[in-house]
């Protein structure tokens, strides 16, 4: 009976979106750490990922929205930058999502890098559009150089999670 | 294929469909809500209440969180001053000696400064008020440079008070609420900032592009700017306050010149918020302070200080001799009785940049008068 229940949307929905979200705020406190401040990785970008590859939901991509919008509002971003970026990752991995399965964690990695690279494009085109201005390459490259080292999160996700539900094995 | 059962009945749809469908709707509230926003316009209503709301909730779980690190921050400091307390001290003496000459210095420019201000008839900048505040998040990612100070709409602050740390200008107010303000910092893609090079009155734009080392645009002149110029605002356009420290200009990696900004020598964590508001206030607040000063003793022949020439000896004490010059601004003297125009000179060196309007009706009243100001005139 248990192996046949539906998987509840708090467990793989709404635990990992506090978890971002309270990852997020922790990591904007102003600290320094040997004088240097500490990164800023994307952290939804992670159940972003994970939860197209996991399977498709009417849910999740409210999730990722509100992900989003939490971080244009706490970060002071234009309102819908980091929503558009994460929601056009989640559609990118939900369409590619029959070529990633199956593949080894090397090459699962590679396409979080590639999803990570994609949402932070947009996000330099949504900038640039919004503000009229080039963002400087050095500093989106450290963001996405720090995002990327959280795909081990993103594959616990995953592995927790997707054959917990019979229907979609 | 997965599917859904609907709540309609027997209808059983695919969930890579509704899931699909799901995905458009988010994208069209997205891209209808990053089209409507107006963050850079910097004007208070464009602000939102969303963001007011999320700061006012944001400030205080921020400044919870952040205290234990505080704590452990004056820990650490307060076991390294134990232990270097002795380099310390050489240290700091060092300093006081030196800081012993530059006092005898200052106090020798002020005398001189203060007689040139009577001379000119000068109106200084009054002192601007400020508030305190405490830095309790930022954002550091290349779209978005901001911090979160816990000081809000209760304090005075409004949009667009600059944001100084105890080294240098750091940024703007771009939003206010009860209890938080939220602080554009100079690197944000979305700043501008117009700034000076102090050594040239060189004018230029200081752009923010998401790195540490926000760019120097719109610099004009030949050779206007050297590595280690000293960077301060202009206040050109009435946004900031002239004067205040921006940092140093240094050239990148990409052959443009950047600043390195006063206000990384140190973590920010106090904040001083200028309730500046444009230069009328400033107006305002120097008016009353005239109105403020003792009444002058009856009229009486007044001394031409530092007036030598003939010409404007001769133009000069019609009007000015009922009132002390400090409170006759030049340009109402010239307005009230046209002066003779010297004849024609040699063309002085001028500065890069369009001179201030204070200093200009100096040089043709008063032929011998003193340098002209270079950095005293307020704006």
């Amino acid at each position: 009976m248990g192996g046949a229940r539906p998987l509840a949307p708090w467990r793989w929905l709404g635990v990992p979106l506090v978890q971002c979200l309270a990852l997020t705020v922790l990591f904007s406190l102003p600290f320094r750490v040997f004088g240097l401040s500490m990164p800023e990785p994307i952290f939804p970008m992670v159940p972003a990922f994970a939860w197209a590859v996991i399977r498709p939901s009417m849910l999740a991509p409210m999730g990722v929205l509100i992900m989003g919008l939490f971080l244009d509002v706490f970060w002071g971003a234009p309102l819908g930058l980091w929503g558009l970026s994460l929601l056009i990752t989640y559609g990118a991995v939900l369409i590619g999502r029959s070529m990633m399965a199956g593949q080894s964690w090397p090459v699962m990695w590679a396409w979080f890098a590639v999803t990570t690279g994609l949402a932070m494009g947009g996000g330099f085109l949504f900038t640039m559009l919004d503000s009229h201005a080039i963002p400087s390459f050095l500093a989106v490259a450290w963001q996405f150089l720090a995002t990327i080292v959280l795909y081990p999160f993103a594959h616990l996700l995953i592995d927790r999670f997707e054959d917990a539900d019979v229907r979609f094995r | 294929m997965a599917l859904r059962e609907n709540p309609f009945g027997e209808l059983r749809v695919p969930l890579a469909w509704t899931a699909g469908v799901a995905l458009v709707v988010a994208i069209i509230v997205a891209v209808g809500l990053l089209m409507s926003d107006r963050r850079e316009t910097f004007r208070s209503e464009a602000y939102g209440v969303t963001r007011q709301v999320g700061d006012a909730v944001t400030a205080p779980v921020t400044g919870f969180l952040v205290t234990p690190g505080r704590w452990i921050g004056d820990g650490v400091n307060s076991v390294r001053g134990y232990f270097f307390a002795v380099s310390e001290n050489r240290r700091l003496k060092a300093e006081l000696a030196e800081a012993a000459e530059w006092k005898n210095a200052a106090l020798t420019l002020r005398d001189t400064n203060t007689r040139y201000k009577a001379l000119l008839g000068l109106k200084t900048d009054p002192p601007i008020p400020m508030v305190a505040a405490r830095t309790v998040s930022e954002a550091r990612g290349p779209f978005s440079n901001t911090r979160l100070a816990n000081a809000g709409r209760e304090k005075g602050i409004i949009t667009g008070n600059p944001v100084m740390s105890e080294n240098g200008l750091i940024g703007r107010v771009i939003g206010v609420t009860d209890g938080a303000s939220r602080i554009l910092l100079l690197t944000d893609i979305a700043s501008r900032t117009p700034v000076m090079i102090e050594r040239t009155n060189a004018r230029a734009i200081l752009t923010g592009d998401g790195g540490p080392n926000p760019r120097l645009e719109y610099l004009r002149g030949q050779e206007p700017v050297k590595p280690g110029d000293r960077l301060v605002t202009s206040g050109d356009g009435g946004v900031l306050p002239r004067g205040l420290p921006v940092g140093l200009a240094v050239k990148g990696l990409d052959g443009r010149w950047r600043a390195v900004l006063a206000s990384d020598a140190a973590p920010v964590d106090f904040v001083r918020i200028l309730l500046f508001q444009d230069f009328s206030q400033l107006s305002a607040a120097a008016a009353a302070e005239l109105d403020k000063m003792p009444v002058p003793p009856p009229a009486s022949p007044m001394p031409a200080v530092g007036v030598t020439a003939a010409g404007a000896t001769a133009a000069a004490p019609t009007t000015t001799a009922p009132k002390p010059p400090v409170a006759k601004p030049p340009a109402t003297t010239t307005g009230a009785t046209p002066a003779p125009k010297p004849a024609p000179r040699a063309p002085a060196p001028r500065p890069a940049t369009p001179s201030r309007p204070a200093a200009t009706p100096a040089p043709t009243t008063t032929p011998t008068a003193p340098p002209p100001a270079a950095t005293e005139v307020p704006f």
